[in-house]
């Protein structure tokens, strides 16, 4: 903005470094005690460094009770449902913005209405559901109202983005003879990629991270995802602080590493997702 | 047969069948069958019994129920008050033009990425009475009576909750703002320094007013949001203790999913839905009003 003297940077980086502690330090704190043992957790200053760099806790963790399998769970649940909500809001963004029908508006209101749906408002039906669907504690029956969720704003992006699409190249394509099934497959989903990633990404990390469904609809250990894995582990474990802490790391870490190769991506789709939402 | 599949109504039919199939089962009509469900008595997975009015009567007199509405609103309050300010200040300064703010941004931006069962769970080991960050910390300057139990005293735990929440959503009105700041015409800087302008005027005459659009649907977010919080809460004090952090939807979970009173559950949950809806639709309206907001 403005040129600025010495005394205003050092207090500008003074506050910035507060803020950091505070952001990060929780998360190093996780990193450096869960190389611990557990008496030595409690018999030495929480701040203190590991003795030695040992991985037993993450083996523990990750092979003896399972947390492999939280992440395979996870990742499968995640990619089938993000896959299938690309999908479908972007066949219902192209109906809406290029085919015009008479309640192509209301029908718009209609699903972007869907975001202003609590979540906990459709637990009890939606838990009820699933078992008479037969579908309670798969990982099938937490896809559909992964999906549904998701759609609001995932349509309203797409739309949004498909409204802005220049006509002129369907247009030319209709000329050739294209049907509306080849309008849609080869000139305009080509076309929103960048939109098609934004949606993408915001449900990636949304559904990566959610619980209420998981919690709900699943129970035994085969079938959680990893939010529900890590927070039956600290009821189970929750006395051996070293391990939960190292469960509790190796939850944020995945997101973390691909947070590290696409950070603009990633803080522009979360932001963009949740404006819209 | 191949004209009616390529015929205008059948594409419109067919497209947009997949998500109406979705929407209709798992976000429409969950709605009415909560309602419908609130007249029963039903508990487990017995048939339910209907009782006309019963639950509803019941839930005019819970206080748990009107206190887990209380609070709900508290913390609308309290995030209110803590997320905006806080995120408006951290992107005024990363928006300074200093070294490294797209590393500190970069950083600042890390919570939004964790689950809030997660933050809920890093937060209990920062609240921890005996090995917790905090109170390691006060000990360690020597203030010992700063040293609370800040998840197991009553009067603290709801305000231990707004923190956390506060950690964890903070970055993201802080790149909201960062965006809309970027916005603002570089002129109006210059010719507010060559004005004799102090960073701290430039900031209050010419950033809050500018950003007023922004700032207003920022905190329709935090409102909106701020009502649906539940893993959090449910992971960090499971509502306790004695119901101080209790909120809707911790509460509509307990009495359905851990007691399994179905029916006196969806009573909640449809009561929660009619809160936030209205509220939603609410602040949505108002703000759509406004023709001239962007982000």
């Amino acid at each position: 903005m403005r040129d600025l003297n010495l005394f205003q940077k050092i207090i500008i980086y003074l506050m910035l470094i507060i803020w950091l502690i505070i952001t990060g330090y929780p998360i190093i704190f996780l990193l450096q005690n869960s190389f611990k043992g557990n008496i030595e957790f409690f018999t030495t200053p929480v701040w203190s460094m590991p003795a030695s760099l040992k991985f037993n806790n993450y083996r523990a963790v990750v092979i003896d009770s399972g947390f492999y399998k939280y992440f395979i769970n996870s990742i499968i649940v995640c990619a089938v449902s993000v896959f299938l909500i690309i999908f479908v809001s972007s066949l219902a963004g192209y109906a809406i913005a290029r085919i015009n029908f008479r309640f192509s508006n209301a029908v718009f209101m209609f699903f972007v209405a869907g975001m202003m749906i609590p979540i906990h408002s459709t637990l009890i039906p939606v838990y009820r559901m699933t078992l008479s669907l037969g579908v309670y504690d798969t990982l099938t029956g937490l896809i559909g109202p992964y999906v549904a969720f998701s759609l609001p704003v995932s349509i309203f992006i797409l739309t949004g983005f498909i409204r802005e699409i220049p006509v002129e190249l369907e247009e030319a394509a209709i000329i050739d003879g294209a049907s509306y099934y080849q309008l849609f497959s080869q000139v305009v989903f080509p076309l929103t990629k960048p939109a098609v990633s934004t949606v993408a990404i915001y449900n990636f990390t949304l559904l990566w991270n959610e619980f209420a469904y998981a919690l709900v609809l699943t129970s035994s250990p085969e079938k959680r995802i990893l939010t529900l894995g890590l927070f039956e582990f600290q009821s189970a474990y929750g006395v051996d602080i070293p391990k939960t802490l190292t469960a509790l790391f190796l939850s944020l870490l995945p997101l973390l590493i691909v947070y590290i190769f696409f950070q603009e991506k990633i803080i522009s789709g979360m932001t963009a997702g949740a404006i819209k939402g | 047969m191949k004209a009616f599949i390529h015929s205008r109504r059948f594409v419109i039919f067919l497209f947009l069948l997949p998500a109406a199939f979705f929407c209709i089962l798992y976000l429409v009509a969950p709605i009415p069958i909560s309602a419908y469900y609130s007249f029963f008595d039903w508990r487990g997975l017995n048939q339910g019994r209907f009782i006309g009015w019963e639950n509803w009567k019941r839930l005019i007199n819970d206080r748990v129920f009107w206190l887990s509405v209380k609070n709900n609103f508290k913390l609308v309050f309290f995030s209110l008050i803590t997320q905006i300010p806080i995120g408006l200040i951290l992107a005024a300064l990363l928006s300074s033009k200093i070294k490294g703010s797209r590393l500190f941004k970069v950083i600042f931006f890390i919570p939004m990425l964790i689950s809030s069962v997660a933050v809920a769970f890093l937060w209990r080991y920062m609240y921890d009475p005996y090995f917790g960050l905090i109170n390691n910390f006060f000990r360690l300057i020597g203030l010992d009576r700063f040293a609370l139990d800040w998840l197991g005293d009553p009067g603290l735990a709801f305000y231990s909750v707004v923190v956390a929440t506060c950690w964890q959503y903070i970055p993201l009105y802080m790149i909201i703002f960062m965006a809309g700041i970027t916005s603002i015409p570089e002129e109006l800087y210059e010719a507010a320094k060559i004005d004799g302008a102090t960073s701290f005027q430039t900031f209050w005459r010419i950033t809050i007013p500018l950003l007023w659009p922004t700032i207003v649907n920022a905190a329709v977010l935090v409102i909106v949001g701020s009502l649906k919080y539940f893993a959090l809460i449910f992971a960090l004090t499971g509502g306790g203790p004695n119901h101080a952090s209790e909120v809707m939807a911790t509460y509509m979970y307990v009495k359905a999913f851990t007691e399994m009173r179905m029916g006196y559950g969806s009573t909640i949950s449809f009561s929660l839905f009619m809160i936030a809806f209205t509220v939603s639709v609410f602040f949505l309206y108002i703000t759509n009003l406004r023709k001239n907001s962007r982000w």
